[in-house]
């Protein structure tokens, strides 16, 4: 230490010395400092050094086809050239060089505002697309003027595309760029995901996933379609620069999904629907295998890929057509009278009735104070099971229902698959309704709602009061039916192929469980159902078929009309009632079973079975109707 | 060669510089080379401006040459003028200087110029004249016109607003004050208050830093300056950026350092100004803690041999102004790299010799020729 005692010692000697003391002690400091950032520190800069320097620049994986079953893409992808934007090397004002550069090339406000948007969420490092798709006559003119913009390049992407446009865009779904929720999802996957699988998402891939499929198919198929992005190991300057690639480790392409659907027939429904809204389910009873699963109205998919604009969003979200729902898979309807034969079925399982019991029908049926009414004036007269489905009484299946109780049914529809869950590989499903006193208890708060009313089962019967379910449902529930009763879980993928080797990996359920029906209770129900469509409601539709069919129709009331007679035509269209169709066939040994309804169109006769007649001739003999322009395979 | 050209070039050497002081003269060789090795690769990418660089180390050589060269005695003479042209100057900025970045620092007489480097001489110079007018007959009134001598510049430079520079010629002033005898009793209260005000700064640094507490006297950028220093990743992409940067530069150097044009933080731009104020971070990344001793042993001898000549030197004047110029070269260092290595708020300062830059160069020459000119004219004061 200093000694500072002899404190008005003023020689000049004695402060420089002082003044070396101190220059001693702050160079001192100055190496104690530089030893602890050079030698005790080292390693901890040396790794920021080099996490400063090196970047990895994302490569995305070419992202899996959507193949159909007969082997028609319906998902691809397509290069396109864009206009990249080094954020780093842009020198002074980002709107006076997006100015400039609309001189050029057509340079949407859309385009600017989510450039712009991009730099911001970046902090203005980085390369960001101004413009996707450029034309050649787009990209010739900027290549002459290049030289006056550095930082601007033109670079090679790969673009989502559904050829076919808004066909089968419910199943198919839609791919757009990551969102933050989707970024926390995969974050969760990440950390669900098993250490020895090596398809599992990374943390490190995060930052090469641009896009990510949101609804449909793309997005329940994700994990197969997307493959694994990857990186060029990038030197850069701080202002983002490449300067050389120091590694890099190549994308391996997401594998193709193939369909279960077949797209022809789905292109036929689509057409055969016209302006009619609804929903349409073909199924292979065998194997599940989805054959069509139809939702109209559609959209365009490829509206979303690269980002919907405001207007065309508006107009689908607003719309009282409802574009966007997917039907088949989220909406649930009263079945009508589709509902009949599977009563029946439950009926001869349980022994409530046999094929020959008769009931006689005035027309009504009377239960407590209330009388259900039979659609046909004066009734069917003698009833008995195969005549109540062909002529659709009502009356035999108020009683059925009386006699069966609520739970029974319940009980009986559940394996079936009526208000449960299918399983089927879309995400979203509505459950829908199958009611029993259980679930009217745990439904309803107030307990005099809770109670089950015995005046409440007679309309469960003809498949109205508190039925409600999907039509994907409705399908499943007849395959299982024809398929005796062994169930197969639907799915609309039935095969991953390699886009390499072409190998393909069945994907396709083994059987979920088996129902065990006397198989002449099936038969019964079966005959029952073909003659619908000989001499039946819906024999007019299905007249001159060289296979048999098995039907029923069904109309389904969207809201209750008391006693007053329903007249179609002079019904607000939204308050008409829904079309409903059941079909297998051929009958014998069924190889598509079909759920359809046309939302709103009246009766199930009218206007629902003709669509299924058309697309069984289609789908079992190849036949096209004249009035369906012809299916054109996209270029 | 042939000899005799050997010889003819060693006699001509020997001229020029006869008279300069040796130890000296290596030292700053030394220092000129390191920052000429140092600009050769931190402008890899600006070659246009080696030509500067070597025009101003001339420059610089040139100034001190001269300086050297003229006696104590002249400019012992011409402080009061010299200090009074520099206030003159100062005056005439804070009237009708030019504003650039905020700041009104220059001032077009022809040439641009900047009156406060200027000051950087001209107040030891006037101090050191003023103590040696007084000497034997100081009182304690003496000190009170001292402070009024460095005050008035001090706060011109601060107002313009330059507070680095400010802050340097109150040292360089302050220097001479304390050579000249400044009784301990009144440095050691301002000592312990500085003590107090950084412990201070650092123990409450979180709250002082708050976004909405406005401190008295300094700027809010200068606020800012001080508050990332005690926490750079507060900011990483904005003030805290450089410090950050320069750090990531110098731990990465290691023992041995990167070596030579192969520093990635000064290659790839993550160094801010990595020829001028952070020029010390190109240096240590590529040379390491080995470079680091070398080139404090650099400045560590520059100052001893300063303070050594000063010692030596006949009058008070030429004493207290060889010791005050050596004092502010350790300055500029300290703080500089201090600044650099993060130990203390980013002010514009350079590293002498090291940076590139033609006035604080030439200011820097024009210092070591003040001391060389003590060193020459030692025993012609004498006799």
């Amino acid at each position: 230490m200093v000694s500072f005692k002899n404190s008005n010692l003023s020689s000049f000697q004695e402060r420089i010395h002082i003044a070396t003391l101190f220059v001693t002690f702050c160079f001192l400091l100055l190496v104690a400092r530089l030893a602890w950032l050079q030698l005790v520190s080292h390693n901890k800069y040396h790794l920021l050094a080099e996490s400063n320097r090196i970047a990895l620049v994302p490569a995305p994986a070419n992202r899996g086809l959507i193949i159909d079953r007969n082997g028609i893409v319906i998902g691809r992808n397509y290069s396109a050239l864009t206009l990249d934007v080094n954020a780093g090397e842009v020198k002074g004002n980002v709107d006076q060089l997006i100015d400039d550069l609309s001189q050029i090339v057509l340079i949407s406000p859309r385009d600017r505002r989510n450039f712009k948007r991009s730099l911001e969420d970046s902090r203005n490092m980085g390369t960001f697309p101004l413009r996707s798709m450029l034309t050649e006559a787009e990209t010739a003119r900027f290549m002459a003027n290049r030289y006056r913009f550095p930082g601007v390049e033109i670079r090679a992407r790969s673009f989502r595309e559904y050829p076919y446009n808004e066909l089968g865009s419910h199943l198919l779904g839609y791919i757009g760029r990551v969102s933050q929720r989707d970024k926390e999802r995969m974050q969760t996957e990440i950390e669900g995901a098993k250490a020895d699988d090596p398809d599992a998402l990374q943390t490190s891939f995060l930052s090469g996933i641009q896009y990510v499929g949101k609804i449909g198919l793309e997005q329940s198929y994700e994990s197969v379609l997307r493959g694994v992005p990857g990186y060029d190991q990038v030197e850069i300057t701080a202002g983002g620069k490449p300067v050389r690639t120091l590694a890099s480790s190549p994308s391996v392409p997401g594998k193709n999904v193939i369909l279960s659907v077949d797209i022809k027939l789905q292109y036929l429904v689509e057409q055969l629907y016209g302006n009619f809204r609804g929903a349409f389910v073909a199924i292979e009873p065998e194997t599940g295998d989805v054959l069509a699963f139809v939702s109209k109205p559609n959209f365009n998919p490829n509206d979303f890929v690269e980002g919907i604009d405001s207007v065309t969003w508006k107009e689908l979200n607003d719309s009282p057509q409802k574009p966007l729902y997917n039907r088949p898979l989220k909406g649930i309807y009263p079945p009508g009278s589709t509902y009949k034969p599977f009563m029946a079925l439950g009926a001869l399982e349980n022994k409530k009735r046999t094929p020959s019991q008769s009931i006689s029908d005035p027309g009504y049926f009377e239960f407590g104070n209330h009388t259900f009414r039979d659609d046909k004036k004066g009734g069917h007269g003698v009833v008995d099971m195969q005549k109540s489905i062909v002529e659709s009484c009502d009356t035999y299946y108020y009683l059925l229902a009386r006699d069966m109780g609520v739970n029974m049914m319940h009980d009986f529809m559940k394996p079936l698959g009526f208000g449960q869950i299918t399983g089927i590989d879309l995400n979203g499903e509505a459950k829908g309704v199958l009611p029993s006193t259980e679930w009217k208890k745990n439904t309803f708060k107030k307990p005099e709602q809770q109670k089950w009313y015995e005046g409440e089962t007679i309309s469960l019967g003809i498949g109205q009061g508190y039925n409600s379910f999907t039509i994907l449902q409705l399908a499943h529930a007849m395959a299982n039916v024809v398929n005796n009763g062994i169930v197969m879980k639907p799915h609309l993928v039935k095969a991953v192929e390699d886009p390499f080797t072409r190998k393909r990996t069945l994907t396709t359920p083994k059987e979920s469980y088996r129902i065990n029906f006397n198989q002449e209770n099936i038969e019964v129900i079966k005959k029952a159902m073909v003659e619908v469509n000989n001499s039946g409601t819906s024999a007019t539709a299905f007249k001159g078929t060289s296979y048999t069919v098995g039907g029923k129709t069904g109309t389904s009331q969207v809201f209750s009309l008391n006693s007053k007679e329903y007249n179609h035509s002079s019904t607000a269209e939204f308050l008409r009632d829904h079309a409903l169709y059941v079909a297998f066939a051929p009958a014998e040994k069924p190889t598509i079973v079909i759920a359809l309804v046309v939302e709103n169109a009246g009766f199930g006769a009218q206007y629902a079975a003709p669509i299924a007649r058309k697309a069984l001739d289609f789908y079992i003999e190849g036949k096209w109707p004249k009035e369906v322009p012809e299916w054109k395979r996209a270029p | 060669m042939e000899k005799s050209s050997v010889k003819k070039i060693k006699s001509v050497f020997y001229g020029l510089f006869s008279g300069l002081d040796r130890q000296l003269g290596l030292i700053l060789l030394g220092l000129a080379a390191t920052g000429f090795f140092t600009f050769l690769s931190s402008s890899q990418n600006t070659p246009a401006l080696i030509t500067d660089e070597l025009r101003n180390l001339a420059l610089s050589f040139a100034v001190m040459w001269v300086v050297s060269r003229v006696p104590p005695k002249w400019l012992e003479m011409a402080a009061v003028w010299i200090y009074s042209i520099g206030i003159a100057l100062l005056i005439a900025v804070a009237v009708f200087g030019l504003i650039k970045k905020g700041a009104r620092r220059w001032i077009n007489l022809g040439i641009v110029i900047q009156p406060s480097e200027l000051m950087k001489i001209a107040m030891p110079l006037m101090l050191a004249w003023y103590f040696h007018k007084r000497e034997g007959i100081q009182n304690a009134w003496d000190y009170a016109v001292a402070a009024i001598i460095l005050a008035i510049p001090v706060f011109l430079i601060a107002r313009q607003p330059d507070l680095g520079t400010a802050l340097l010629v109150f040292a360089a002033g302050l220097y001479v004050i304390i050579l000249a005898g400044l009784p301990w009793k009144w440095i050691l209260p301002f000592i312990a208050l500085g003590v107090i005000g950084i412990l201070l700064i650092i123990i409450f640094g979180s709250t002082i830093c708050a976004q909405d507490v406005i401190w008295p006297l300094v700027h809010n950028y200068q606020k800012n300056r001080i508050c990332t220093l005690l926490d750079p990743s507060s900011d990483p992409l904005g003030k805290g950026f450089h410090t950050i940067q320069s750090m990531i530069a110098i731990g990465s150097g290691g023992f041995f350092g990167k070596g030579w044009f192969q520093g990635t933080q000064a290659h790839l731009e993550f160094i801010p100004e990595k020829h001028t104020d952070f020029v010390f971070a190109v240096f240590s990344e590529e040379f390491g803690f080995i470079g680091n001793l070398i080139l404090l042993g650099l400045f560590f001898a520059l100052i001893k041999r300063g303070l050594a000549i000063s010692a030596s030197a006949p009058n008070l004047f030429t004493r207290l102004l060889g010791a005050s110029v050596t004092m502010i070269f350790f300055t500029y260092a300290f703080v500089n790299i201090g600044m650099v290595s993060g130990l203390l708020p980013v002010v514009g300062v350079p590293l002498p010799f090291i940076s590139y830059g033609g006035t604080a160069l030439v200011t820097l020459g024009f210092g070591a020729g003040i001391l060389m000119s003590i060193h020459r004219h030692r025993r012609l004061v004498q006799s």
